[in-house]
């Protein structure tokens, strides 16, 4: 995070170090600059009347953060929180200026990855799935494959997004 | 015109058309419009200058020049002021509709050139004196005293009127210590950098602003040096001089001996020979300034200041000149060195002396001076120079981290670790943290707080000239003007305030005529309180005037489609319509009020300082406005509520009572939901568990708490499982996320690092009952 102007997420994914999560059995990735910290689940308070991937607010050492839960989110079936569940706080540049704090709910996180350029592919058309705007790339690392996620679009905007995971499956029906 | 310009035309064009609508109602020999002109003018000066097309910044200059006259004349129009102001509106409207289509300005009008109000006649100089007793001496003030010393002409004094204008002069001392030190740091910042245009920009609004508090204080000499030192500054501002070294003197000098006034003033605020004439040596000053304003060399003999003296010594800030002996300012002592021929020179310029002849730069200080040296450090220690100023933003931080600790030490005394601990030790440093803890919140809330004095005494001067304005007679009556509150909060009810208090002169008060034969005095009153009350301030504006006609409200809101029909709204409903936008029943649109801008502004302005108000009017008696408002805005006292599993916070001063209602209370009306009769009105009951989606512990209202919240005159009762308890809580925005939603209006941190939800009181209120359609359209809801 020391670089601010790297917190401006670029429309296509460029090479650099992304965090990757679980969600489902799909894996997908955020660039580490837009992480701000991963804490353990931790007590969420319900406010009433919103959208149902909103869980409510958490209390970040005095700070009040909201946590959507990124299962709902992106129209996957939700589970009870497990053991791994944790939710990774996201800073993205707000749009009236400043930094926008936000907690994610996923399944579990793997790991900090650097994606070399070549590492990357721009999205795939998936043949009229939706949502592909959601997406800036996709990583094939170690023969799994990894989502990139346009963050800014899905945190700040209203509505839930629907997004199935993208599986080696998924892949390779696509270049069929 | 070029379309560099183009961003700013908007700003111009926004303030030419209030503009033109004070124009139409100036008239020679009155002084109506004449503030408010002042001021749109001021904001067009405060457009930057290199933003302007510049036929426009020199037309916005001829206006200053002429509003200056008559502000420092008689104070009202005359006809060529009448005619020079149409013809100057007309101008700017050419020139702008010129820059928009790119095509050249009008042409210049000759007259404004021949027309032009002399500027105020400097006095003959005198022959110039000699140079200073002191070789050693290059402050400003000393070079004054030493040329008073031979023979300078006989200067103006000042008197105070302490005894009338007492909050006035004190509110003038510590304004103008904050002015002076902006001038003087301004000036620092000028001989290194002369072509910084915001420092110039902020001197000139410094000295402009001071004129302003001296003209209306009628304290003449000070007013008039001020404003010469302004139109250096304007010319500087301009372009038309640049900085020298002679011209920084120049102010400096002038600086000086405002200053001297001031301390003066201050002196005579805290008992020391107060009443007295004031006397600074002004005259040779203003001729150097004058002089300078000219671009001429400094017609007063000075030692020239060498660069090097400067770099050796920071150059002159009244602080060096001021102190009387070292001992009285501790700060200046390093300085006094420098200063040592100085103070005592420029002292005896500023004894008060009876007649107003200026006693010779004698070179021991007078005995009564000695005398005052006490009072002085006294006045050093309460007054003004305890002040210091710093960016409220730093406040702000400051009492959220205090919040913190209060919350994260009670996180730590309900840690069940820490409760199981038995120790006599631990319950007597926990008390003693709780107390620290405590009193350093309670200081830390009242850094901001601040009396309601000042915007109260506002207040009284625009009475005073709404009165003449409308040919009414005028009292206002003070009361409460001590209480205190959130600074943020003072500042932003300004405006509100001044718009009700002109609708209660323009509208509620009758003419003494028609109060005469109503059978009231002729003198109308209108009474301005404060006062603490429900956890909160309450500001009441009180008049004698004719009340609210509810018929004439009820009719006008429905010739102008604002309500659908008459039916079922009860009398304080009827009231609330005046704060709809669009409304105004006045018939007869004035310069006062009636602009548009209206009353929902003014509520819209209170509520988003978590305020309300309440209207209550007797047709022939008087109406009164209260306003109820938060004491400050970074933390609220509220109720926290169990809901099933969930705690909400319900801000106290929504709250008008809570109870447990016996089995019964609570009736089930045919196709308006469940009521309770709350002292003899029928008050719809919202259980907040089922509205919110929680499972709530109880079922029937007897087995919860009824909490009554209000918001303007509509009522509620709450539902609730259980009060847990009254607390001050710290507000925190829930961010971006929650933005859409007004069923919460923040969020708390308790004191177990849960978040308690503060409840929008508002919305709950207001959220249609059941079958029973809102009789208000929308508009009435919003906010």
């Amino acid at each position: 995070m020391t670089d601010i102007s790297a917190t401006n997420i670029p429309m296509a994914a460029g090479a650099g170090r992304y965090l990757t999560f679980i969600l489902g059995a799909s894996s997908y990735g955020i660039p580490v600059l837009n992480v701000r910290e991963i804490i353990r689940l931790s007590p969420i308070t319900p406010v009433p009347k919103m959208p149902h991937y909103i869980k409510g607010v958490i209390n970040l050492r005095g700070t009040v953060v909201a946590v959507l839960d990124l299962r709902s989110k992106f129209e996957m079936p939700t589970i009870p929180y497990g053991e791994r569940t944790c939710i990774v706080v996201i800073q993205v540049p707000g749009s009236t200026g400043g930094n926008i704090l936000m907690g994610a709910v996923v399944d579990a996180v793997e790991e900090v990855v650097s994606l070399a350029a070549n590492e990357i592919e721009p999205t795939p058309d998936f043949g009229g799935m939706p949502d592909t705007q959601y997406i800036l790339g996709i990583a094939t690392i170690r023969g799994g494959v990894k989502t990139l996620l346009n963050i800014q679009k899905i945190f700040l905007e209203d509505g839930s997004v629907a997004m199935h995971g993208i599986t080696p499956q998924t892949l390779s029906n696509v270049t069929e | 015109m070029t379309a560099e310009f183009r961003a700013s035309l908007s700003d111009i064009e926004a303030l030419l058309a209030p503009l033109a609508e004070e124009l139409a109602f100036i008239s020679p020999g009155s002084d109506g419009g004449l503030l408010a002109i002042n001021a749109i003018i001021m904001d067009l000066e405060g457009l930057s200058p290199d933003e302007l097309p510049p036929q426009v910044a020199v037309a916005v200059g001829t206006a200053r020049v002429w509003l200056d006259t008559i502000l420092d004349g008689t104070g009202q129009f005359t006809d060529e002021a009448v005619a020079f102001f149409q013809e100057w509106h007309d101008w700017m409207t050419e020139a702008l509709t010129a820059a928009h289509t790119g095509t050249p300005p009008p042409a210049w009008p000759v007259a404004w050139v021949l027309a032009a109000p002399a500027v105020v006649a400097p006095p003959a100089p005198l022959a110039p004196a000699a140079a200073p007793p002191q070789v050693a001496a290059p402050e400003p003030a000393a070079e004054v005293a030493a040329q008073t010393a031979f023979g300078a002409p006989e200067e103006r004094s000042i008197t105070l009127n302490i005894a009338a204008d007492g909050d006035l002069l004190r509110e003038f001392h510590s304004e103008s210590m904050e002015l002076l030190q902006t001038i003087e740091q301004g000036l620092l910042v000028l001989e290194e950098n002369p072509q910084d245009t915001g420092t110039i920009n902020s001197i000139f609004r410094a000295f402009h602003t001071f004129k302003g508090g001296a003209g209306f204080l009628h304290l003449d000499a000070m007013r008039d040096l001020a404003h010469e030192l302004e139109s250096l500054l304007d010319a500087i501002r301009r372009g038309e001089r640049s900085v020298s070294m002679s011209t920084i003197d120049a102010i400096l000098g002038g600086t000086d001996a405002l200053a001297l006034y001031i301390r003066e003033i201050g002196e005579q605020m805290n008992g020391v020979n107060a009443g007295a004439p004031i006397v600074v040596p002004t005259s040779q000053l203003i001729l150097r300034v004058q002089a300078a304003l000219r671009g001429e060399p400094d017609p007063v003999v000075v030692p020239v200041v060498l660069p090097a003296a400067v770099a050796a010594e920071p150059p002159g800030p009244s602080i060096e000149v001021l102190p009387a002996t070292p001992l009285a300012t501790p700060m200046a002592t390093p300085m006094a060195q420098s200063a040592v021929a100085t103070p005592v020179s420029s002292l005896a310029a500023v004894v008060p002396v009876p007649a107003p002849v200026t006693v010779a730069a004698a070179p021991k200080a007078p005995a009564p001076r000695a005398a005052a040296a006490p009072a002085r450090n006294d006045a050093d220690r309460d007054g003004a120079a305890g002040f210091v100023k710093l960016e409220t933003s730093k406040l702000d931080s400051l009492i959220n981290l205090v919040g913190e600790l209060v919350i994260a030490q009670s996180m730590v005394l309900q840690n069940p670790d820490v409760q199981n601990i038995n120790s006599l030790e631990l319950v007597r440093s926990v008390r003693q943290l709780s107390r620290v803890t405590k009193e350093l919140q309670r200081n830390a809330t009242s850094l901001r707080m601040v009396p309601i004095r000042g915007l109260f005494k506002k207040m009284g001067r625009l009475v005073r000239d709404l009165a003449i304005n409308t040919q009414k007679q005028v009292q206002l009556v003070l009361d409460g003007e001590e209480t205190e509150l959130d600074r943020n909060i003072v500042d932003k009810m300004a405006d509100p305030l001044i718009h009700m208090i002109r609708n209660a002169i323009d509208h509620g008060l009758e003419s003494p005529a028609e109060r005469v034969a109503a059978g009231k005095s002729a003198l109308g009153t209108i009474r301005l309180s404060a006062s603490h009350a429900r956890g909160g301030i309450v500001i009441r504006i009180d008049d004698d005037g004719r009340g609210l006609n509810g018929e004439r409200i009820l009719r006008k809101a429905i010739e102008k489609g604002l309500i659908h029909s008459e039916l079922g709204l009860s009398e304080s409903e009827v009231y609330s319509l005046i704060f709809l936008p669009g409304f105004s029943t006045a018939e007869k649109v004035t310069d006062l009020s009636g602009r548009g801008v209206g009353m929902d502004v003014v509520r819209g302005s209170i509520e988003s300082l978590r305020g309300k108000v309440e209207t209550q009017s007797a047709l022939g008696v008087g109406t009164t406005f209260k306003i109820l408002l938060p004491l400050t805005l970074a933390i609220i006292d509220g109720l926290l509520v169990g809901v099933g599993e969930e705690r909400y916070i319900i801000p106290t001063l929504s709250v008008r009572e809570s109870f447990r209602p016996h089995a019964g209370m609570v009736t089930s009306v045919q196709g308006r939901g469940e009521m309770v009769a709350v002292r003899g009105r029928q008050t719809p009951v919202l259980r907040l568990g089922a509205y919110i989606g929680t499972t709530s512990h109880s079922t029937r209202p007897e087995d919860g708490i009824l909490i009554v919240v209000e918001s303007g005159d509509q009522s509620r009762a709450l539902l609730v499982d259980e009060l847990i308890g009254k607390q001050e809580v710290v507000i925190k925005s829930l961010g971006h996320a929650f933005e859409q939603q007004n069923i919460v209006a923040g969020g708390a941190v308790l004191g177990d690092g849960w978040i308690g939800l503060i409840l929008d009181v508002d919305t709950l209120v207001r959220l249609p009952q059941n079958t029973r359609a809102p009789v208000l359209t929308n508009s009435a809801g919003n906010h």
